[in-house]
């Protein structure tokens, strides 16, 4: 594959912090926040070299208390800055979750537009990568239920730098969650200019006529190598935004393949797949040939990570809903 | 000498007009000129009686639950009169008298507790954040709101105050943390007022003082005497002279008394002794700074009595305007949930159902 002179061949972790060397290039507001980002690069180098070329007032590591992180980025926010926090896991999330709902969320509504919070939180999520307790865990759909949040997760490095640049962008809170698991899984030629994509609006993968399948994140890889395995001429959407969900590209595809098939890592109940599946089936109802079909984690705490593959679908999980869904 | 020192401190303890009267002309000199302190006496009573009636709005359903401010004035108007217009009050509900100094519109306090966003759209040019309902966790956005301005390099400045509960609650520490660690320019302002709702300020910490409470993220501490204005103004000038200076932050301790209940929904005699509310009557930070005018020739008998009527006709007038502005738009809370509203939230809000098929009416015909 060549690259033309205006793109740099890059993984998806690469894609993150060449989209925020980018935007601080650009934007003197941008402020990074959080634990090790600075000298150390971040956990998982996604900061690598930032400190650096913007300085230790821009690049800043902070006490470790993923609430200040939060709370403070807030009012950095109120105050004219577009900090991008990160923080470091999805799983400790926990302590920054009232700053989020009670206060993030709300600032833009409760002061009806007098304070806004244009921040990009940064979370690395979900699991397979042979982790910790609560570094492996998949909790997109708590913060897609908030109101005033927008929640985005990309699956490829051209996709992470522009919905990061688009997310920095924004004028509200955004909760941008990095797949780490593909964090290094494969280079694309990536832009070497900063570069937009819309949020809310889904990608279609490949085409297909027999049956759509829906996933984000980790799971888009996933749902490839299903596709890519089964007889059937799959449709694979991978949303890119959770919140605000494409409902149109899902529907446009159910209603052409008849045939619905939602992936994710998180809890099978009450999960994204859910409100994915209820919605093609009210809007989707009179095209369907089978019911949508969820595939997802179990309801089970998620496992220490000997066991964690046989938590997290796979292409055979996937490919055993496809078939049942096709057989119906 | 195998045990030595390795940390001493001691907390000060700051007085000026004591409750029985005596004035310390050394601290006191120069904090607050002759010339403003008459309208800060009728700014103090205009406040008391906006206090006082919006306890009778409640009462006869004119308001929802509010919480009186009364006792407890000085703390926030001292942080007021020792700031500047382009510096930012990141407040609680106690601090009326500061905020309305600092320029919110009595209007929005008002409007607030009547159930109504419209009184959190502070105007523009007012450094104020709304009303915080949860308990301690505004003090982080004062970090954030001051470290955006030591970013900006404006010199501005943000105070926060906050409950002797709210010093329990993580986030306090977790500011007190950050405004220390990255020599944030923010005081942080405790007022001590004995209760959180029922639960005294004993339980809240085993410490002698708040005070101390921001020994431990090294920034310096002080009490003052909170009914004291003198006292608070002192304190405020000191720590908004070293935030400014880029020294850090400061927390202060206002050693102060909820006279009244925590709001309209609390009755403080079931956990309160008379005893006690009766030693903090007589402690009343007005009446204190009123005596002390009267003496120094100041104020009067005929001032006050005019400040009265005064603050009676702009108290109407305030609450007729917060009574009679026009009712929201029925879907007026949809406007400001995202700058640029998503497909189905239009739809929710044009369609006024939540009914996911009946959004849709013509799928269904």
């Amino acid at each position: 594959m060549t690259t033309a002179a205006n793109e740099t061949e890059m993984t998806l972790v690469q894609a993150v912090t060449d989209a925020l060397a980018c935007e601080m290039r650009l934007d003197d507001r941008v402020i990074i926040l959080g634990e090790d980002v600075g000298l150390n690069g971040g956990v998982f180098r996604a900061t690598e070299g930032l400190q650096a070329e913007f300085g230790a007032d821009r690049v800043v590591d902070s006490p470790l208390a993923e609430s200040g992180i939060i709370g403070s980025s807030i009012g950095l926010a109120m105050n004219g800055m577009r900090p991008v926090p990160e923080l470091q896991f999805e799983g400790f999330m926990g302590p920054a979750y009232d700053q989020l709902c009670s206060h993030a969320a709300r600032f833009r509504t409760r002061t009806r537009g007098r304070f806004t919070v244009p921040m990009t939180v940064r979370v690395p999520h979900g699991g397979g990568i042979h982790a910790p307790e609560l570094h492996s865990d998949a909790p997109e759909a708590i913060y897609a239920h908030q109101p005033g949040l927008k929640v985005v997760m990309p699956a490829t490095p051209y996709d992470a730098k522009g919905l990061l640049i688009a997310s920095i962008r924004d004028p509200d809170p955004v909760i941008f969650f990095e797949p780490k698991r593909i964090y290094r899984a494969f280079r694309e030629a990536v832009p070497n200019e900063a570069y937009t994509l819309p949020i809310g609006k889904a990608r279609v993968v490949t085409e297909g006529t027999d049956l759509t399948v829906v996933a984000w994140g980790a799971m888009v890889v996933e749902a490839a190598k299903a596709a890519e395995q089964s007889k059937a001429s799959i449709e694979l959407i991978d949303l890119r935004t959770i919140s605000p969900l494409d409902e149109d590209t899902i529907l446009a595809s159910v209603e052409k393949t008849g045939r619905c098939v939602v992936c994710q890592e998180a809890p099978l109940t009450l999960g994204l797949a859910s409100e994915i599946s209820s919605l093609v089936t009210e809007r989707c109802f009179l095209h369907l040939e089978a019911p949508v079909q969820r595939v997802a984690g179990f309801d089970t705490i998620m496992p220490y990570y000997k066991l964690e593959m046989e938590y997290l679908p796979g292409p055979d999980r996937i490919n055993a809903a496809i078939d049942e869904t096709l057989r119906y | 000498m195998p045990i030595t020192t390795a940390y001493e401190t001691r907390i000060d303890h700051v007085s000026i007009l004591d409750e029985h009267g005596v004035f310390d002309e050394t601290l006191g000199q120069d904090l607050i000129s002759e010339d403003q302190l008459p309208a800060i006496m009728e700014h103090l009573v205009f406040c008391r009686q906006l206090d006082e009636i919006a306890f009778k709005l409640q009462r006869s359903g004119r308001m929802g639950t509010y919480p009186q401010n009364t006792g407890q004035e000085m703390p926030s108007l001292a942080a007021a009169l020792a700031i500047e217009k382009a510096d930012w009050l990141v407040t609680c509900y106690r601090e009326n008298t500061g905020l309305f100094w600092h320029g919110l519109p009595p209007e929005c306090i008002l409007l607030h507790w009547m159930g109504d966003e419209r009184g959190n759209h502070i105007p523009a040019g007012v450094n104020a954040t709304p009303i915080a309902i949860p308990i301690g966790t505004q003090m982080l956005h004062a970090a954030g709101l001051g470290w955006a301005e030591k970013a900006k390099k404006t010199g501005a400045i943000a105070v926060t105050f906050f409950g002797d509960g709210a010093t329990s609650e993580g986030d306090f520490h977790e500011a007190a943390n950050f405004a220390a660690s990255l020599k944030l320019p923010v005081v942080f302002c405790c007022q001590n007022n004995g209760w959180a709702i029922s639960v005294p300020s004993s339980v809240q910490s085993a410490g002698e003082t708040f005070a101390q409470r921001g020994i431990s993220y090294g920034m310096p501490c002080v009490r003052a005497d909170g009914n004291d204005l003198f006292a608070m103004t002192k304190v405020m000038k000191d720590a908004v002279a070293r935030a400014r200076a880029g020294e850090g932050p400061t927390f202060i301790e206002a050693v102060t008394y909820r006279l009244r209940d925590h709001t309209t929904a609390d009755d403080a005699r079931r956990y309160r002794d008379a005893g006690e509310l009766e030693t903090w009557e007589a402690r009343d930070p007005l009446p204190r700074l009123r005596r002390w005018m009267e003496a120094k020739g100041l104020w009067d008998k005929s001032q006050h009595e005019k400040a009265m009527k005064s603050g009676e006709e702009r108290v109407a007038e305030i609450i007729s305007n917060a009574e009679e502005i026009a009712a929201p738009d029925r879907s007026e809370f949809f406007d400001h949930m995202y700058a640029d509203l998503p497909a189905s939230l239009k739809r929710q809000r044009d369609s006024k159902r939540t009914t996911s098929l009946g959004q849709f009416p013509e799928d269904l015909a």
